[in-house]
Parts: C-alpha cells; sequence; structure tokens
C-alpha cells in the first residue's frame, strides 16, 4: 500500500461545495469560444439501472421485478429510446434530452473493479487505473496542461489560478493548480488587518500555511462582488432540504462559472448515493435525490444565463451498483452504471452505450452490469473536443497509462 | 536544560494530549513521558461516570417514547382545525405565515436533547483533562470505529456507543471493543445489519427478505485487516451470513427492552461457512464472536491498526519501522490498547519527528479552549465551530470517518481564522494574550511568533493570532 493510500480515503466532506479554476482556457478562446465545463461527482455510487432502466432488455423485468422501472406502472419512466427509460424524477433532465442538450452514457465505468467505495472514488478522481497511487486529480492535471490564457479573475492581485468554495478540496481538483476552500462564514469573518498580521506571520514562518491564507482573500472578495455570502452549507436531512441544498450549491456553482471574469472549469460533489437498503428508487430515497440532482442541473442551466449554450455538465459516480435487488430492498456495491451529459455544448438526445445484456453469463462476476463503455474515453472526449487538451497529454498526463482508451467522439455539437 | 523539559512537556501536550492549560507545561515538565503514562494508569481512565446519562437502550427508547408522542400531537392537530382552515381558505388572506411549531411531547427526549446532552459531557471531559491522552485515544477509536448521527436511529445513542463501547475498553484488548463495537445497536443501525436475514434462515424463507453486506465488508476493510489485503468478496457474502441475525429489540414488540442488542435465531443464516481461509460450523450467535476473534488476531489487522496510530499521532507518513514495531507490540500482547498507547509514547519517533501535522478541527477548537481557560456553558456554539471546520460531532461523512491527514485539513484554515476571531471576541474575552502565550506558546513559538503576538492592535485580535500561529496549529 502506497503512503497516500489512507491519506486520500477521506473528504467526502466537501458535499454541495464548488471547487474551480478561473483559467481560461486559450485554445478555446482562440476559437472564438468561452467554455464551461462542471464535473458533478455523486459519492456512494449510483444504481444506475435505476436512473436509466433498460425496459428494452427482455431480462430487464426479472432481475429487478416489481423494483423495475418500466413505461408501464404507478409511475412510468420517461421514454428516452426503444431500449431505455429515465427515471421519472428526472423531467428536467428529460427535456433537455429531448432538445439534443443531454447525453446519457451507460454501463460505464472506471478501471477499478474491486468494490471498495473509497478506493473507487481514489480512481475516478485520480483518474488513474488503481488506487492509492498518486495524489493529484485528473481535472486538475487537465487544467494543467492547458495554456492559460491570463487569469479570469481581474480582482485578484496577482494571476491566481484557482479558487474554491467549502473548507476541504477533493481529490479530483488537487494537483499543480492550486485549489484553496472558501465557506460563506456564519460567523463573523476576522477583519483584513488581522489576516494581513497572520499572513505576514506565516510567511516569515510557514509557507505553506501562507499559501492557503493569500488564497482566501482573493476568494473572499469574490464572493462579495457576487453576492453570495448567504449560501449556507448545512447537511440536509429532508427530501426537501436536499432538494435545496443540491440546487442552491450549483446554482451558486453556475452563477460563478456564468460571470465574465469567473472561473471556466469546477467540480461539486454530492453524497448520499449509496443505497443498500430501501432504495426507493420509484417512491423513496433514490427517487428524492435523482430529483435533487435533476434540480441541479435545472439551477445550472438557469443560473449560466447565455452561457449555457457553451457549458458541459458531466455527472459521475465511482461504481454501479448490484442488478438485482438485495435482501433488504437495496443494491450492493457493483460495477456497471450511468454517467449524465448536459449542456447547450452538447450534441445530445442519445443514450451512448453498447448494452452488455442482463443475462446471468451477461453480468460482471454474474453480479453486476458489465461495463463496455471505459468512463475515461468519455471525460476524454469532453476535455479534448470541448477545452481542447491535447489528446496525447490525455493518455499520458491526465488519465496515465490509458493511451489505448480512445476518446469518445462527437459528443459536442 | 529547563528549556528543553518545556519543549517536550509542550510537545507531549500537543501531540499526545488536547493541548496545554494554564499550568499544564510546569506540571509535566520534569517527566513528559511518565506523565503520559500516569494519565493511562489512572483508575477508571477513560470511563465517564455521569448518572444522569442513559445507557443506549434506555436513551433509544426515551427518543422512541418522545418521537410517538410528537406523532401523536401532530396527528391531533392535524385533525382539529379543519374546520378554521376551511374558513380561512374563503376569505381573501395574505399568504400564510410558517405553521405554529407543533406542541412538545413531555413524554421520553428527543434525540436531539440526547445528543447534545451527550455531547457537552463529551467536551466537558476534553477541557477537563490533565493532558488528554486518553480522550485523544478515544476519540481515534471512535472515528476508527465510527457511527453516524444522521443515519435513522442513531442519534440518541451515538454518544452512548462512544462510552460503551470505545471508551469502556480504550486502554482494554482490541478484540473486546471489536465484539462491544460490532454488537452495538448504533454500528448494527449504521451499517444495516439489524436488517439483515439469512437467505436460508426462518426469516428469510417466510418473507423472503435476505442479505446485506454493508456491515461484514465494512469490518473486513475498515475495523479489522484493511482495504486490498487477505479477504475476497466471498469472505464478505460468507462473513454478512455469519451475523445475520445480530440485530435489535423492536420496542414495539418489546417496550422494556426495546432499542436492545439481541440475537435472533429466526434471522440467522443456517450452516457453515468459511471466513479468510477458515471454516465456522454454525454455533449461533458464537460463530460471529469466532471469526471477529480470528479477525482481530490476524495479522494484517496489527499492521491496519499500528499504520492508523502511528499516522494519527507521529505523522502522516509514519516509518516503516515504527509502524513494525506497533504491529509486533500489538501481535505479541494480543491487541492490549494500553500497552500500544505506551509503545506510542516509548517510540523515539515520537519525540523527534517535527511538528508537520495540522491539529485536526475538533482538537484544534478544543485545545483553543483549553488554552484561554474559557468555560463553556453552552455547547451548541462549539458544535457550530465543529461543522463549520468539516469536523460535525459523531457525524462522518462515510464510514471510514474523518480523515487523519495533514493536506485534508490544510484547506479549512482560513475557516480557522473566523472560529479564533469568534473566539477571541465571545468565548474568552477576558482572555489575557500575554498571559496565554506565556503559559502555553512560549516554549515552542518562533520570534516572529512572539512579536506579531505582542505587536496586535487589540487583546482579542492577539488572541486570535495566537489561536492561528503555526505553533498553535500543528502537533
Amino acid at each position: 500500500m502506497g503512503p497516500h493510500a489512507v491519506t486520500r480515503r477521506r473528504l467526502l466532506l466537501a458535499s454541495g461545495t464548488l471547487f474551480a479554476w478561473a483559467h481560461l482556457p486559450k485554445l478555446a478562446l482562440a476559437e472564438g469560444r468561452d467554455p464551461r465545463l462542471l464535473v458533478i461527482v455523486l459519492r456512494g455510487a449510483l444504481d444506475g439501472l435505476a436512473a436509466v432502466a433498460p425496459v428494452g432488455d427482455p431480462d430487464w423485468l426479472a432481475l429487478r421485478g416489481d423494483k423495475a422501472l418500466t413505461l408501464e406502472g404507478k409511475t412510468p419512466g420517461l421514454p428516452l429510446d426503444k431500449m431505455f427509460v429515465l427515471n421519472p424524477a428526472m423531467p428536467n433532465l428529460h427535456r433537455l434530452y429531448q432538445a439534443g442538450a443531454a447525453t446519457i452514457v451507460h454501463a460505464a465505468a472506471t478501471a477499478y473493479r474491486e468494490r471498495s467505495h473509497f478506493d473507487g472514488q481514489d480512481v475516478l478522481e485520480s483518474g488513474l487505473a488503481r488506487p492509492g497511487a498518486v495524489s493529484t486529480g485528473w481535472l486538475n492535471r487537465a487544467l494543467a496542461t492547458l495554456e492559460p490564457a491570463g487569469s479570469a479573475n481581474p480582482i485578484s492581485t496577482k494571476p491566481r489560478n484557482a479558487f474554491a468554495v467549502g473548507p476541504i478540496a477533493p481529490l479530483v481538483v488537487r494537483g499543480p493548480a492550486p485549489v484553496l476552500s472558501w465557506t460563506p462564514p456564519r460567523l463573523p469573518p476576522a477583519s483584513d488587518d488581522t489576516l494581513m498580521r497572520l499572513l505576514d506571520l506565516y510567511r516569515h514562518t510557514d509557507p505553506a500555511l501562507a499559501r492557503v491564507l493569500e488564497e482566501r482573500m482573493g476568494l473572499a472578495e469574490i464572493a462579495r462582488a457576487g453576492g453570495m455570502e448567504s449560501n449556507q452549507q448545512q447537511r440536509p436531512v429532508a427530501a426537501a432540504q436536499v432538494r435545496a441544498f443540491f440546487a442552491e450549491s450549483a446554482g451558486t456553482a453556475a452563477k460563478f462559472m456564468a460571470r465574465p471574469d469567473g472561473p471556466r472549469v469546477g467540480a461539486l460533489a454530492f453524497d448520499g448515493w449509496d443505497t443498500h437498503a430501501n432504495e426507493g428508487a420509484l417512491d423513496g430515497r433514490l427517487f428524492a435525490l435523482l430529483g435533487a440532482l435533476d434540480g441541479a442541473v435545472a439551477a445550472i442551466e438557469t443560473n449560466m444565463g447565455d452561457a449555457w449554450r457553451e457549458t458541459v455538465v458531466a455527472v459521475i459516480t465511482e461504481f454501479g451498483r448490484t442488478a438485482r435487488i438485495n435482501g433488504t430492498d437495496g443494491t450492493d456495491h457493483g460495477t456497471g452504471t450511468v454517467a449524465f451529459l448536459a449542456g447547450g455544448a452538447l450534441k445530445g438526445g442519445r443514450v451512448v452505450a453498447d448494452w452488455p445484456g442482463l443475462k446471468e453469463a451477461n453480468l460482471h462476476e454474474k453480479r453486476d452490469l458489465k461495463p463496455t463503455t471505459d468512463l475515461r474515453a468519455v471525460l476524454k472526449g469532453l476535455l479534448k473536443d470541448h477545452l481542447r487538451v491535447d489528446e496525447a497529454a490525455l493518455g499520458s498526463k491526465v488519465f496515465p497509462e490509458s493511451s489505448a482508451v480512445k476518446p469518445v467522439a462527437g459528443l459536442l455539437a | 536544560m529547563a528549556l528543553d523539559s518545556k519543549v517536550e512537556a509542550a510537545l507531549a501536550l500537543n501531540r499526545f494530549g488536547l493541548g496545554p492549560r494554564t499550568g499544564s507545561i510546569a506540571a509535566i515538565a520534569s517527566d513528559p513521558r511518565g506523565a503520559l503514562i500516569a494519565e493511562l494508569d489512572r483508575t477508571g481512565a477513560g470511563r465517564i461516570t455521569n448518572a444522569e446519562l442513559m445507557t443506549s437502550g434506555v436513551a433509544a427508547r426515551a427518543a422512541f417514547a418522545f418521537q410517538q408522542a410528537q406523532r401523536e400531537l401532530r396527528r391531533a392537530a392535524k385533525s382539529a382545525p379543519k374546520e378554521m382552515s376551511k374558513d380561512a381558505a374563503a376569505e381573501p388572506s395574505p399568504p400564510a405565515g410558517p405553521p405554529p411549531a407543533p406542541a412538545r411531547p413531555n413524554v421520553g427526549m428527543a434525540p436531539q436533547q440526547i445528543y447534545l446532552d451527550e455531547a457537552k459531557v463529551r467536551l466537558t471531559a476534553a477541557l477537563d483533562a490533565d493532558i488528554g491522552f486518553v480522550e485523544r485515544l478515544t476519540w481515534f477509536w471512535s472515528n476508527h470505529f465510527c457511527v453516524s448521527a444522521d443515519k435513522a436511529g442513531v442519534r440518541p445513542i451515538a454518544g452512548a456507543f462512544e462510552r460503551e463501547a470505545i471508551r469502556a475498553n480504550v486502554l482494554g484488548r482490541f478484540v473486546d471493543m471489536l465484539r462491544a463495537v460490532e454488537t452495538h445497536p448504533a454500528m448494527l443501525l449504521y451499517l444495516d445489519n439489524a436488517r439483515s436475514i439469512g437467505p436460508n434462515s426462518q426469516a428469510g424463507r417466510n418473507r423472503g427478505r435476505g442479505l446485506n453486506e454493508n456491515l461484514a465488508r465494512e469490518i473486513l476493510e475498515l475495523h479489522t485487516l484493511g482495504v486490498r489485503t487477505v479477504y475476497t468478496q466471498d469472505d464478505v457474502t460468507s462473513f454478512a451470513k455469519v451475523i445475520t441475525g445480530w440485530s435489535i429489540v423492536n420496542p414495539v414488540q418489546d417496550p422494556a427492552r426495546g432499542g436492545e442488542f439481541t440475537f435472533n435465531p429466526n434471522m440467522h443464516e443456517p450452516g457453515t461457512q468459511s471466513v479468510v481461509g477458515q471454516a465456522y460450523a454454525d454455533a449461533g450467535f458464537d460463530q460471529g464472536r469466532r471469526v471477529l476473534a480470528a479477525l482481530a488476531r490476524h495479522p494484517a489487522t496489527a499492521t491496519h491498526v499500528a499504520r492508523k496510530l502511528a499516522r494519527h499521532f507521529i505523522a502522516d507518513d509514519p516509518a516503516l519501522a515504527l509502524i513494525e514495531r506497533l504491529a509486533k507490540c500489538f501481535r505479541d500482547t494480543e491487541g492490549d490498547l494500553k500497552e500500544m498507547a505506551k509503545a506510542l509514547v516509548a517510540a523515539p519517533e515520537a519525540w523527534a519527528t517535527p511538528r508537520s501535522k495540522l491539529k485536526r478541527p475538533t482538537e484544534w477548537i478544543v485545545s483553543a479552549l483549553r488554552a484561554t481557560g474559557a468555560s463553556v456553558t453552552d455547547v451548541r456554539p462549539v458544535m457550530q465551530a465543529q461543522n463549520l471546520l468539516g469536523e460535525p460531532l459523531w457525524r462522518p461523512p462515510a464510514p471510514n470517518g474523518f480523515a487523519d491527514d495533514d493536506a485534508t485539513w490544510l484547506d479549512g484554515l482560513s475557516q480557522r481564522l473566523d472560529v479564533a476571531n469568534q473566539v477571541a471576541l465571545r468565548i474568552a474575552p477576558g482572555a489575557d494574550p500575554t498571559a496565554v502565550f506565556e503559559e502555553t506558546l512560549a516554549p515552542v513559538a518562533s520570534a516572529e511568533t512572539k512579536r506579531t503576538i505582542a505587536r496586535a492592535e487589540s487583546r482579542q485580535q492577539a488572541l486570535a493570532l495566537l489561536l492561528m500561529a503555526p505553533e498553535f496549529q500543528r502537533r
């Protein structure tokens, strides 16, 4: 076990908080575009079959029985194509799908094939094929390969290439492009004078602490300018609160990213997808979570305004869940699952899937949806065509040792 | 010479304890290591004896009774004013305000109140400790075997869990703590085992419900062997079967014992199971106890525990020799946790490693309160600070608990300034920064820190800067 293995089993704390960089990607700008990319990580492993059900698969009903999402019944799914229906908790995503602004990727997975959340998230966020190997994330390394066209934030006194909201940065955004955190303070903040004195002390005695504080000062400025000081970070308990929390977090992220001088690339995480018992895909917990996610996508669309047409939102999770329902009306840790893509920049309205089938022999280890699409290929396709990250760098630096995994082409309009 | 012993005393208080209070450094300066050992050897160390605290069973029943009564009050409130609301709807009126708060039942006790009472007791124990080594060990094990108060049913018993399963064994044997934890209602609820049913058990055949492998997996992955060690998916499934029937008494069916642990043979999967290369004949409850005993003895567990202890107390990347020494101690003493604590104190690395680790949020908050001598009557602002800094009490985001590395907590540093400011302004406004500095920081403070505090524009600012000084943040 590498020295980082346990250090990175951490940080599921940053639920609903935005992490972002203020770089403007230079190549994309040169083409006259100003692309936005927001990555949303669903922590806990999403049941992809409950979110997007393969109603055209002859083995679907037998697999899930009365827990199966179908086109009929009390809560019928929203039709996507002949094969798939979307969970009815997600009408906004369905509307976007019909308008060509959402794409669904199914039977996808990272390179990880075990079933530990923490290792799975490690692989998802690091971009490496194995857990515990590095302490940086693929999104950060992708940004680091881009030549910046200057800092996007004119308030800053020096080119500042990262900012973040929330007390702790998750792995996906950690790396050479520094990230700091900012939480809307409920307590009265310390005065600028105290801050300056402390910064001076840190500069002389502890550079690591100095760097964190320096970043924070720039952030406090942008938050004040954006009028977002009242944003709350409390842990939601009820469905309505979850919904409000997701919408507020994602909406705030979009507000930041829509600004002409705001960041262009960011990440958010939402917890709570580990549905071992009473999953409630049609009427319970998962239904509420998917509804909250749907509301978050709607909030992003609204708050992005004109920038929505240059936006891609990628919603990903560490792995899927068992194809069958377990003994407590839930699902245990699995493998293949879905990824949602939404945004005006997409050539959407389709489900990207090389469907593996649901017969026992077709299931991964006879229990999980078999992954047939490498999630890295999807992310590479977005980074290449949306942000213009170099393909060679994608296979070496961003997702190391993955040059055989080709970017999915044609995701963007 | 005198200075060196003060430096070592400050290190002992920060690295192993909860930070100095006025007089702490002088009190242990003659023999800091001996003082740490003496705290371990104290009778009843780690235990909290407070007659007002409820056992987990009593707390669960009190919460259940409260919630029942609350439901009834709500139902009554809903049916009573029906006529009135019809009238109100008939006339045009401004949008209604929030509905009146439901009356509080005077039966049982609100889960949140039990949780707050337990939080207060825990904070008091931390503030009152001479050094706080045993409290730190308690916090460490409580995080290793974490439960979350956000899971249904856990809030009223999260505090009792720590007292009953962790504190009772914090200087005892690992296997006893393991058994107490995995049979505790809080853990059985948190990781879903209370409802896990053997597919071939009586209940499984009757009700067609079945296995939930959550607890079995986390015992192997997090509590004992460690991830990517010696177990497979089959071991997880078999072990899940072994511990079917480890459940909780339903308070409706048995009001006197509701909420307490029970082994329910009707839910237990019959038959022999193989876990990590060893077969266990079905012996009911004992089958699982035997698996836990074997897991506690497994060398992978010794290494896992050794690494986590070294990482928590000494460095993010502890020396392999240190880990191996601690693991050997664990193996040789059959997991004697007091001997493990002594081995940590005896480790040369514990005294030679630079202070590189940022105090965890709760450690830092408590050390700030100790340093400033603040008396805490209301625990809620302290809990709000814990929330703000990302370490809400007994509410870890996932079963692996809160992170234990510097990088995780570094980014939250800026929020600490706001909390430091709050402590200086509201919680300890009377504290004299010069005296606090002399008593708690002077032996280890740099000239720059001393100067910065001395030149502050106000006592409050000086105190905030003191609490934010690198020497106060790191241990």
